[in-house]
């Protein structure tokens, strides 16, 4: 497992998983992203730190189109995320098309969003069944296998209100690996739950690393970043203002507010 | 603290713990509930004693006149009228709420302007308006806006009463519905619309599988509300000579001037359809209520668990459980 770093370009390298180039983004007058570049290489985990209100949510959310960026690209697997490239322009591909592309990216979010009218099994096989065409049996067993993998087989039947946090957002890991994806966003998995709950989740996650899954995670939890990850990036004002070995990033950062940040957090 | 406990503890009336392991767990009771519930049964009996022995009301009158043919007939069309104009207004509504609801500004404002207009509009104003058309328009015709037309018809032979009355209530439904849906669609927090963006759901079915079911506990008592209301609002009707329940009964009592006994026929109507209408609404209602607490008591259980007030035996029997 090696990182990428936005410089892995020469011939020969592997092309990364994500590449995202000059990527920017405003609500209104105010720059939120300001020109990122980041490079993911399949199977390797990123890790996302930053003050609040750095754009880290927001870069995650231009990852799978869930938000629209105004100059850069997102690339995933080799395809532009939601355009097209013809005649020196980007054509914002059809909502069927980007659909698809999702399909491809898997996210957990901070409020774990699971449909709390649908039961865990129905949270899991909805997605595989009426967008891949799975047989409903075929994904009702892959989901009692991915159950067992987060520790809550048996719970299928359990409405979400009837879990825990750290239950709820394991069913939540669970859904997203049901639609098989090539990468899975993290947006503060741990963020909303109680201390006592957050190590089971980030176990199910170590666990995923282990197993190889591409992942971006945002997280506070600096010890489980310099323990999974491959690449820590930080970002402040919409910029990566550091990047490289979470050993570097994390413990000896040249940027200022870097190291005020991680000073404080630790 | 400790000390305090052990004081407490010290007092001779003090059960010992033994004997709070053992007791019996009694739910509680409340007498309030039951004393208020006695005094209103005790006024609802009252009425419905009044309502009966009042020989002005005439009872074997309207006994006479329930099943009258021209009132069933009226019965009939009114049904069917408030069923046709529910399921066009909610269509129509349906679409006005997600023309509201886009980000495009056109139709975004003409969604509004619709909503504006219907609800600014008395209903008989409505409903006289499309009754009228003809005079305001003697000739509707089919074409290229502003260009040639392909054919065209004479309004006059267009709007019975029925189908203006039809019309202009589906309108006045579609106002007020597009506002309930509008209503039911913003209070499912976006991160679900998000959820399923992310996992790769269509628009189609993000919006039938995971907004709509969500938006429904708000939807649903807004438009039992609506319905029942229209219901009765289908009389309007009458003003076009159009034979619903309420004017079938008017014709009759216009000749024989029992006019008491006839409105309680129509009356008495109305409540049997709102009956089943309201207990169709509970059920609508309990069946999106999934995945959440409430689900609500019922009767039986209320009563059950209220049973120690008058039996202490029923509490054994259903006691800690
Ligand atoms: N939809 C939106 N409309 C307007 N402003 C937004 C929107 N989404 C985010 N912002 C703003 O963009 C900035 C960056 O937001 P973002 O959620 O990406 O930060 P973050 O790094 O994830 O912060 P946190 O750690 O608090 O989650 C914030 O100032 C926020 O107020
Ligand atoms: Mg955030």
């Amino acid at each position: 497992m090696s990182a990428g770093t936005p410089q892995a370009g020469d011939a020969g390298a592997i092309r990364p998983l994500v590449r995202v180039r000059g990527l920017k983004k405003s609500f209104g007058s105010h720059r939120v992203l300001d020109g990122v570049d980041l490079d993911v290489a399949e199977g390797s985990v990123t890790v996302l730190l930053g003050p609040s209100g750095s754009g880290k949510s927001t870069l995650l959310r231009c990852v799978n189109h869930l938000e629209r960026p105004d100059a850069g690209f997102v690339e995933v697997a080799g395809e532009i995320v939601g355009y097209r490239y013809r005649d020196g322009r980007l054509h914002e591909l059809p909502g069927r098309e980007i659909t698809r592309q999702r399909t491809q990216v898997g996210m957990v979010f901070q409020q774990f969003n699971l449909f709390p009218h649908l039961t865990v099994l129905e949270n899991l096989i909805e997605a595989p069944v009426a967008v891949r065409g799975v047989p409903k049996p075929d994904a009702v067993a892959k989901a009692g296998e991915l159950l067992a993998r987060v520790g809550l087989d048996g719970r299928q039947s359990a409405y979400p209100r009837e879990l825990s946090g750290g239950q709820q957002q394991r069913v939540a890991i669970a859904r997203a690996l049901a639609m098989e994806p090539r990468l899975l966003l993290f947006d503060e998995p741990t963020s909303a739950l109680d201390p006592e709950l957050v190590g089971e989740v980030l176990g199910v996650i170590r666990d995923l690393a282990v197993g190889g899954m591409s992942m971006i995670i945002v997280t506070h939890e600096i010890g489980f970043a310099r323990e999974v990850a491959d690449q820590a990036v930080f970002l402040d004002g919409g910029r990566i203002v550091e990047s490289g070995a979470p050993a570097d990033v994390l413990d000896r950062p040249g940027n200022e507010r870097a190291r005020a940040f991680l000073s404080a957090v630790l | 603290m400790t000390s305090d406990v052990s004081e407490r503890t010290a007092l001779p009336s003090a059960p010992a713990d033994e004997h709070l392991l053992t007791a019996r767990l009694v739910a509680p009771r409340r007498p309030g509930l039951w004393i208020s519930a006695a005094i209103l049964l005790v006024l609802a009996a009252m009425l419905i004693h009044t309502l009966v022995t009042n020989r002005r009301f005439q009872w074997p009158t309207v006994r006479g006149y329930f099943f009258e043919r021209s009132i069933l007939h009226g019965l009939e069309l009114t049904i069917w009228l408030t069923a046709a104009v529910l399921v066009t207004g909610y269509v129509i509504g349906t679409a006005v709420a997600a023309a509201r609801l886009s980000k495009n500004p056109v139709l975004k404002s003409l969604g509004f302007g619709f909503v504006w207009l219907i609800r600014s509009v008395p209903m008989l104003v409505q409903l006289l308006f499309w009754y009228e058309l003809a005079s305001l328009y003697p000739k509707l015709s089919l074409g290229i806006p502003f260009g040639p037309e392909f054919a065209s018809f004479k309004t006059a032979h267009l709007f019975g009463g029925i189908l203006a009355a039809y019309v202009a209530l589906s309108l006045d439904v579609a106002a007020f519905s597009a506002e309930i849906v509008r209503g039911g669609i913003l209070s499912v927090p976006a991160g679900q619309v998000e959820a399923a963006q992310a996992l790769g759901l269509g628009r189609g079915r993000i919006f039938r599988r995971i907004v709509l079911p969500q938006a429904m506990p708000a939807i649903v008592p807004a438009s039992g509300n609506l319905l029942i209301g229209m219901l009765k609002a289908t009389s309007i009707v009458s003003v076009i000579a159009v034979q619903d329940l309420l004017y079938s009964a008017q014709l009759i009592y216009n000749e024989n001037f029992q006019i008491i006994p006839l409105l309680l026929v129509a009356t008495l109507w109305y409540v049997v359809l709102t009956t089943v209408l309201s207990i169709g609404q509970y059920f609508v209602e309990r069946h999106y209520a999934r995945g959440t607490n409430r689900r609500g008591d019922g009767f039986a259980r209320l009563f059950r668990r209220n049973l120690p007030l008058f039996n202490r035996a029923g509490l054994a029997a259903g006691g800690r459980s």
